[in-house]
């Protein structure tokens, strides 16, 4: 499980928060960091992000590797977004700077560079907020932090039965896979037409679709027996009460949305344009 | 789909989000494009949402796509991850006369894909795009263009990969009055 979801065990006052605490901030910030446009507002974000991280005791080097993907993905979106529409930016800042000639219709304009100035900075102000969140939170803390916010126990526990059982169905499949490859049914090879390789696959599928079936039977039934359901309410085992660093934290968050609202009314829109 | 017991849906979500998230995170079909893999997880998405009804098929899809990008922790891309939900919902309440228990035909088959297309179409190249220029402003074409390709890739791996495994749970369940007597 940890492997998977890259949760690091430390001492450090942003474990010690309650996992439903990291979940409202993680929300609030990624909202807030979603509906303004200003930039001297994403730029402080990364900031504090990065305040963040030293408290947590998170090493660059625990993160190296999901930091290196972000940028490759964060590039190729730029260059997407270039390539398509190279005068976004002069649409939306309504001027038109010209910094260099280029080639057909990709014409460097200032607007444009600031433009993806601001996406760079969207990515530099969200992502390791949920770097942060994912290597500070133990995932069995999850479902109840989940229920904690007000989402129904049952949506809940879903999520808790689907972190629970993606080892054991990761390790059914590799299974399956490595018999049915013994069988001679192939299906990453490049060898054979799209279609044969997506009929190979729902071949492997089955068998884990059939005993995925039975699973949720059991389960279902176990259950069943034991009540689940019958009550409005239910307790945790790993929910925690909350502390006063939790209602800090919380009141936190809900000053970054304020301002990223305010901001919006400020600004006239949700962009923040220097150029008139 | 056929009536199931509350409990039986809420479990079937949480395993179904695993199988989505084990899919769409480990399994790597090499698609005709470089550096671009299939999603198997959307076959398995339009046979669950048609087995356990609309919640089930978009809180799976909303589930596992989460989890999927929580375990990537490149940041959870919300528009993509509503886009799946709103598939999943779709699929779901499009395929409710169809019981995958009980008749499976050419009928059902054309009722299943026309709903998986439409699904896929709606949630690909109207709620995705639509959801990125709102939160990311980014251009319009550009979003829509990737919304068209993912969607399309989308709908041929549903209609292969979905429909098979229709057609084999169908045949793998005992039917009504398949018992003779002998004689």
């Amino acid at each position: 499980m940890n492997g998977i979801f890259n949760y690091i065990d430390r001492k450090s006052p942003i474990h010690e928060l309650t996992g439903a605490t990291k979940l409202i901030v993680l929300i609030l910030w990624s909202l807030a960091a979603m509906t303004t446009f200003d930039t001297r507002f994403l730029a402080c974000l990364p900031v504090v992000a990065l305040v963040l991280f030293f408290i947590s005791g998170i090493r660059f080097s625990d993160v190296k590797f999901l930091l290196w993907f972000t940028f490759v993905f964060m590039v190729l979106n730029n260059v997407l977004i270039f390539i398509f529409s190279p005068e976004h930016g002069v649409s939306i800042y309504g001027t038109r700077t010209v910094l260099l000639e280029g080639v057909g219709r990709w014409t460097v304009t200032a607007e444009q560079l600031f433009y993806h100035l601001n996406v760079v900075l969207k990515y530099l102000a969200t992502i390791p907020l949920v770097i942060l969140f994912v290597s500070t939170t133990d995932p069995s803390e999850f479902a109840s932090s989940l229920n904690r916010i007000g989402i129904s126990y049952k949506a809940a526990y879903s999520v808790s039965l689907a972190l629970r059982y993606i080892p054991d169905i990761q390790r059914e499949f590799g299974e399956i896979m490595v018999s049915q490859q013994a069988r001679g049914l192939e299906m990453a090879s490049r060898k054979q037409s799209l279609v044969k390789r997506l009929t190979n696959a729902s071949a492997m599928l089955f068998p884990l679709i059939i005993s995925s079936m039975d699973r949720i039977e059991v389960i279902a039934n176990a259950m069943e027996l034991r009540g689940f359901g019958k009550n409005r309410k239910r307790t945790w085992y790993s929910s925690r009460p909350f502390r006063a660093a939790d209602f800090a934290a919380c009141g936190f968050s809900v000053l970054l949305m304020a301002v990223s609202l305010a901001l919006n009314f400020v600004n006239g829109g949700r962009y923040f344009n220097p150029f008139i | 789909m056929t009536k199931k017991s509350p409990i039986t849906v809420f479990v079937a979500i949480g395993i179904g989000a695993a199988l989505f998230f084990v899919l769409g995170r480990f399994v790597a079909i090499p698609s005709p494009v470089p550096n671009t893999n299939i999603s198997l997880q959307y076959g398995l998405l339009a046979f669950m949402a048609a087995l356990f009804g609309p919640l089930a098929g978009a809180l799976i899809a909303f589930i596992g796509h989460a989890l999927i990008d929580f375990s990537y922790g490149w940041g959870v891309w919300w528009s993509w991850v509503i886009a799946s939900a709103v598939a999943g919902l779709i699929m779901g309440v499009l395929t409710k006369k169809i019981s995958l228990e009980k008749s499976f035909g050419k009928k059902q088959i054309i009722t299943f894909n026309v709903s998986q297309v439409i699904a896929h179409l709606v949630a690909w190249v109207v709620v995705a795009p639509v959801l990125d220029i709102l939160i990311y402003a980014e251009p319009a074409n550009k979003v829509f263009v990737q919304g068209l390709v993912g969607g399309l890739a989308n709908i041929v791996t549903t209609a292969i990969v979905g429909t098979l495994l229709a057609v084999a749970y169908n045949a793998a369940k005992p039917k009504a009055g398949s018992l003779r007597k002998e004689n």
